[in-house]
């Protein structure tokens, strides 16, 4: 008999806690459902959870995604050439929740085909198949009620945004109206792998801090080595890496599962 | 002639239009469309601004454009009296100037430098590239490729007028994918860029500042049909894209009751084929979504994925549309239908024949409608076409559909 784990925005406040108690932050790889294929998409988050990894933001693709950089969106591209619908994602969060994955899983998609799919139907069914919230990178706060709304009353963690070009009141709002964490996006731009991390980072990341309260920041956009994970691990009481792990597994679930091994590695 | 704002319920402060609009962007943008919202309030009130923006259309654009009694398609028809408002003989031969023109003297005024603009026919791209030129602005537009080997003739008056024409490759390669670039730019770039959106869509302000800048259209155009045909048309017909030049002309019309507005999407191969760009006419892909930033009528899958679109004409093809129109549809104050590209090709060479106009092929889908409704309406009845834009950048595509 499988243990009956907490599930929703309580795992997500315990997978902080946890990380705080071991004095880092919490890594939350990005990995789409679809890519390279349906079935080893699955295989490669279960990899990943293997490692040590303390959450995961399951992607879901859309055929425009306007805050991805390229090689999430020919990832994304791809799961969509091969039948990854939103049901498709749901399915395969319970298919990982039955192989005994139990890190929190939090949902990642576009609003489209969520309202296409139903707004509240689709928090039911995410709930049910045991993801544990959900983030939507294409809805402000003043959009996002109904998201809100439901995610509360079910109990599921709703995630809004921040940007180095949030005024005070934006942070003021964001804090008030986010569950489970505050996702900052570390630059201006899209998704990718870069280099170097934005030399204003800290004293964005300061003037946010000031701001939030008790509320975990989540620091995602561009980090894309151990080293980085470390540098960010000390700042933050989370992060999100994502393209680097999709370029690497077009390499295989290996390559993309050593990359999850060395960050985990960096930031105990 | 000055630009009133403010003048209709719609948008409302959150920049919806019943149940359409909003701003569904990445936060990233939220701050700067904020300082947009407020940089256009305060431009808008400001006579200087607006004067310099008339100014700039009285001695460059080439404005008022003239309206042009069709006397011998009228004639043909047998039925009501058609006139047309020459959008084309705007400077740049569209009037996509109207707006990319008051959208750069706000960019210049707000201290930015650098312009990016999408483009689908290649008309916004052109306006926006001469705009930016005019002002010293550097200008990026983003194209589908797809649509640049449709479109070549623009590509390269782009180039001549020393813009960047960057090509995107992603998706169905047309103007919803531009857009997707240029979102992408404004976003890595939002300090510095300007993000000139050349139709009445996109987050609020954009649908309600393209609306502001094109609503000289129906002004210029409401007082003309008075003065040459004694009263006001019956109704006015405008081809939709995403909706600019249709907005521009109903917005002066809007509470003359007794004035039809007529839309015409794109019908590409047929409502039944599925291969067209008409949001309103075909429940089974054209329902209530969000895309590039608007709560509006899009064509999707059944699991929400953006559909392709199909028309000849680039202006037109488009999975989405200004949520004004979805507004002005829902309160029916406005009637929306398409016409099909063998009806638009048939009308622009009507159009040519008869009145020594070549209209673009995105305005010769509101000729194939007036061709449509004349003949079933008295002789003494107006209607106003709204020409959006010349036909010479569509010659290559004409000449092979035509197998000239
Ligand atoms: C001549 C012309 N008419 C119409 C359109 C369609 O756009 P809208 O619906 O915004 O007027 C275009 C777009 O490129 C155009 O070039």
């Amino acid at each position: 008999m499988q243990q009956a784990h907490v599930r929703g925005l309580s795992a997500v406040q315990a997978m902080f806690e946890a990380a705080k108690r071991a004095e880092r932050a919490a890594f939350m790889p990005y990995f789409p459902i679809g890519y390279p294929t349906i079935a080893e998409s699955i295989e490669i988050i279960a990899a990943l959870a293997q490692t040590g990894v303390d959450g995961f933001e399951i992607g879901i693709p859309f055929s425009d995604p306007l805050a991805d950089g390229p090689v999430i969106q020919a990832a994304t591209q791809t799961a969509l050439e091969n039948g990854t619908t939103v049901r498709v994602c749901l399915d395969a969060v319970r298919q990982l929740r039955e192989r005994g994955v139990q890190q929190p899983m939090m949902m990642m998609g576009y609003l489209n085909p969520l309202i296409a799919y139903g707004v509240e139907q689709f928090v039911l069914d995410a709930k049910a198949a045991g993801a544990d919230g959900l983030i939507v990178p294409d809805m402000p706060p003043e959009e996002g009620a109904e998201f809100a709304e439901t995610c509360a009353r079910e109990g599921m963690a709703m995630v809004f945004f921040l940007a180095p070009t949030s005024s005070p009141e934006r942070i003021a709002l964001v804090a008030q109206v986010a569950t489970g964490f505050i996702y900052v996006v570390s630059l201006t731009g899209v998704t990718g792998a870069r280099s170097e991390l934005p030399p204003d980072l800290t004293a964005f990341l300061e003037r946010v801090k000031g701001a939030v309260g008790n509320m975990p920041l989540v620091l995602g956009f561009g980090i894309s080595t151990p080293e980085q994970a470390k540098m960010v691990s000390a700042q933050v009481d989370g992060f999100i890496v994502g393209s680097v792990l999709v370029k690497a597994a077009s390499n295989g679930a290996a390559a993309a599962r050593d990359l999850a091994a060395r960050i985990v590695e960096a930031i105990r | 002639m000055l630009i009133e704002t403010n003048t209709t319920n719609v948008p409302d402060a959150r920049g919806y239009y019943g149940d359409f609009g909003g701003r569904y962007v990445p936060e990233t943008l939220i701050p700067a469309l904020d300082e947009l919202i407020a940089a256009y309030n305060e431009a808008m009130a400001d006579a200087a601004f607006q004067n310099r923006l008339a100014h700039l259309h009285a001695t460059y654009t080439g404005r008022p454009t003239p309206i042009s009694y069709a006397a011998r398609l009228s004639e043909q028809l047998g039925g009501a009296q058609i006139y047309l408002k020459r959008e084309d003989l705007a400077h740049t031969g569209a009037h996509k100037i109207n707006n990319a023109l008051g959208q750069a003297l706000l960019a210049q005024r707000m201290g930015k430098q650098r312009i990016v603009a999408e483009t689908g026919a290649g008309q916004h791209g052109v306006a926006s590239a001469t705009a930016s030129a005019l002002l010293g602005l550097e200008c990026i537009v983003y194209m589908g490729s797809v649509d640049m080997a449709r479109q070549q003739p623009n590509v390269f008056r782009m180039k001549l007028l020393g813009a960047e024409v960057r090509p995107v490759e992603s998706g169905s390669k047309t103007l919803k994918d531009a857009i997707n670039e240029a979102i992408r730019d404004w976003v890595t770039n939002v300090r510095t860029t300007f993000y000139l959106l050349g139709s009445a869509l996109g987050p609020h302000p954009y649908p309600m500042m393209v609306r502001d800048f094109q609503s000289v259209i129906g002004t210029e155009a409401r007082r003309q049909i008075i003065a040459m045909a004694g009263k006001l048309p019956d109704a006015c017909i405008a081809c939709v894209g995403g909706g600019s030049n249709a907005i521009g002309m109903f917005h002066a019309f809007r509470n003359d009751a007794s004035v039809e507005l007529i839309g015409v999407e794109a019908g590409g191969c047929g409502i039944n084929s599925h291969q067209h760009a008409s949001r309103f006419a075909d429940p089974s892909v054209g329902r209530m979504g969000v895309l590039h930033g608007a709560r509006s009528f899009v064509m999707q899958t059944p699991d929400g994925q953006i559909a392709d679109t199909h028309s000849i004409s680039a202006g037109l093809d488009y999975a989405s549309v200004g949520p004004e129109h979805a507004y002005l549809r829902q309160t029916e104050r406005a009637f929306y239908t398409s016409a099909t590209d063998e009806e638009a090709l048939s009308a622009l060479q009507s159009l040519a024949q008869t009145e020594g106009i070549i209209p673009a092929l995105e305005s010769a889908h509101a000729v194939a409608e007036a061709i449509k409704r004349a003949p079933t309406m008295p002789k003494d009845a107006v209607l106003l076409v709204n020409l959006s834009g010349r036909g010479d950048k569509d010659l290559d595509t004409v000449m092979k559909a035509l197998k000239l």
